[in-house]
């Protein structure tokens, strides 16, 4: 049996996710320990597991450092690594969206001007539409953009619209429904193929048994 | 130390490439370093990166510093009924590598086989690149797909074009789940939903993985592409062995250049494909000439990245002090060189990896250290 490396997304989503793996039968006692290490081990169940910065999980995975992870949609359609995208875990769920102050109105015949962490979604989004836009990068505090004229609208990741909705935003467009993604890198699934499969196969029951 | 090697180092790698095309009859390509930038912008697509170093020669030419060997080639061979040219190429191409923010320098190696193109000749370019997996590496896999087969799928589908392309991108990620939504989306039967899914779940060893894919297809230009596909597969069975290729279609993305048979070819702790090749007619076409044409590149860059974590540097180290005699020494090192790599040296470099260390004293040569 060979190992699996797997990359897991720090924080909340991450915890869900191991508790999938878990439930699947590929537990790992020593990630459940309070501790600040960044990798664990099973040798037992042939899996090891570390913990990234969510936006890092397809990096680690495309370069192989990782043969499996979980990264949100949203990342993958920003950043496109070439893995596989095996399954959708349904976790996380939220979508990626255009939100603008209520009072905003598109005036087609002028550039719009968006702010967002997500360029490449955003001009995907607007390509298709044929409109012309002003790509505002910007880091975080999206939301205030708008509140303070430095864009017309934002393109970001709604959860349950509460932030917006303090700043006094709307969503008006939905672009695309966000959730987390088991992805693997494209060697690795020649090379370990059986013991990725299993690992897909078990989480695929989980996905399953929580609908 | 080179037999223990899994990888070979990318030196070795074009040596050993070369022979083995010359064997069979490919002759060597040699082309200059730029090309009139024109060739690239027309077929920018075809490339694996559309970023290319451009500048103006002293007739205002705008050229540019070549980013690919393929295009090239084309444009150096002319149709000639009834026969075939085939040339083999080591060249260093220059091109943004994805996830790289800046132009790289790449040695790549491959082959072209340019003509009216028999099964045979197909056969053969499919069979070179399973045996130059062969003589790189030793745990290797060609992926096979067949563009032919897939597009014909696609067409039956029902999906609108936009929809077509989509679900190649989806067949490509192995994302089976965006596909079934994509076709629920269009409205499309649940029975050519299931034929497009098996695209994605079908893969491993070419013979049983086409048995299981025969029932789902339907008459025509599925047929004929299967037919092609399944009889390449029987050929390379016998010529190279079953267990080094598999079907896998996610292997194509592009409708717009590749007719035919698609692959690509992973080593063994190499994260990304080593090698990538296909039949690409409908590229040909564009380029307003009748041949058809296969072949395929070794991507060597990413050979020396394996080759980095290898354990040792060398096989011996041999020390010596600085008034040693010369011919003594000389003797020694002849010796000790037949027994592997042997690194000479009066003061041990920095971070030195080696096997053994030696050390040549008056007595003659005496173990320091093995490892």
């Amino acid at each position: 049996m060979k190992t699996v490396n797997i990359a897991l997304p720090k924080g909340r989503l991450g915890e869900k996710v191991y508790q999938m793996f878990r439930a699947a039968g590929f537990d790992c006692p020593a990630i459940e320990e309070n501790n600040r290490k960044l990798i664990f081990e099973n040798r037992e169940k042939g899996v090891r597991y570390f913990w990234v910065k969510p936006s890092d999980v397809a990096i680690y995975v495309e370069r192989g450092a990782a043969d499996i992870g979980v990264a949100g949609k949203d990342i993958l359609l920003e950043y496109r690594p070439d893995v596989y995208e095996l399954l959708d875990l349904k976790v996380g769920n939220c979508r990626m969206a255009v939100a603008a102050p209520e009072s905003f109105r598109d005036f087609v015949g002028s550039t719009l001007r968006v702010a967002t962490k997500f360029p490449a979604i955003a001009e995907t989004y607007y390509n298709k539409k044929c409109r012309d836009i002003d790509i505002i990068k910007l880091n975080g505090s999206i939301e205030i953009a708008p509140i303070l004229g430095l864009s017309d609208v934002i393109v970001d990741i709604v959860e349950t619209g509460t932030t917006l909705r303090e700043n006094g935003l709307i969503p008006i467009e939905t672009i695309v429904p966000i959730s987390a993604r088991l992805i693997a890198n494209k060697a690795s699934y020649k090379f370990k193929n059986e013991e990725l499969r299993a690992i897909c196969a078990g989480l695929e029951k989980q996905v399953n048994n929580n609908d | 130390m080179t037999e223990e090697r899994i990888i070979r180092s990318d030196e070795q790698a074009v040596f050993d490439l070369r022979r083995l095309y010359q064997r069979y009859g490919y002759v060597r390509y040699k082309m200059g370093r730029f090309e009139e930038y024109d060739l690239y912008v027309r077929n920018k697509d075809f490339l694996v990166s559309d970023e290319v170093i451009t500048f103006t020669d002293h007739t205002g030419r705008l050229l540019a510093l070549k980013p690919d060997v393929t295009l090239s080639i084309i444009k150096n061979t002319v149709d000639r009924p009834g026969a075939v040219q085939k040339f083999y190429y080591n060249e260093n191409v220059y091109r943004v590598a994805k996830g790289a923010h800046s132009f790289k320098e790449i040695m790549q190696a491959g082959l072209e086989c340019i003509g009216d193109l028999s099964g045979y000749d197909i056969a053969e370019v499919v069979g070179l690149a399973v045996r130059s997996l062969g003589l790189i590496g030793r745990e290797y896999v060609l992926d096979l797909s067949h563009m032919g087969l897939v597009s014909a799928m696609l067409a039956e589908s029902g999906l609108s074009p936009a929809g077509q392309s989509s679900a190649l991108a989806f067949i490509h990620q192995k994302n089976g789940h965006e596909l079934k939504e994509l076709c629920d989306r269009e409205g499309i039967d649940p029975a050519d939903a299931a034929r497009l899914g098996a695209l994605v779940d079908c893969c491993g060893p070419a013979a049983e993985t086409l048995e299981w894919l025969r029932p789902a297809l339907r008459g025509g230009e599925e047929l004929r592409a299967f037919e092609e596909f399944r009889q390449l597969c029987a050929i390379l069975e016998k010529s190279v062995g079953g267990s080094r290729v598999r079907v896998d279609f996610s292997v194509g993305n592009d409708m717009k250049y590749y007719s035919g048979v698609v692959f690509k070819g992973y080593l063994e702790g190499i994260p990304a494909s080593v090698l990538s090749g296909g039949q690409y007619d409908k590229l040909l076409a564009k380029m307003g000439r009748r041949s058809g044409a296969i072949g395929f590149a070794v991507y060597l860059d990413l050979l020396e990245r394996a080759n980095s974590a290898e354990e040792y540097g060398v096989d011996t180290v041999l020390l010596y002090d600085p008034g040693a005699d010369p011919a003594a020494l000389s003797a020694a090192a002849e010796t000790l060189a037949g027994e592997g790599s042997l690194l000479v040296t009066a003061a041990l470099p920095e971070q030195m990896r080696y096997r053994r260390l030696m050390r040549m004293t008056e007595r003659g040569i005496e173990p320091v250290e093995n490892r």
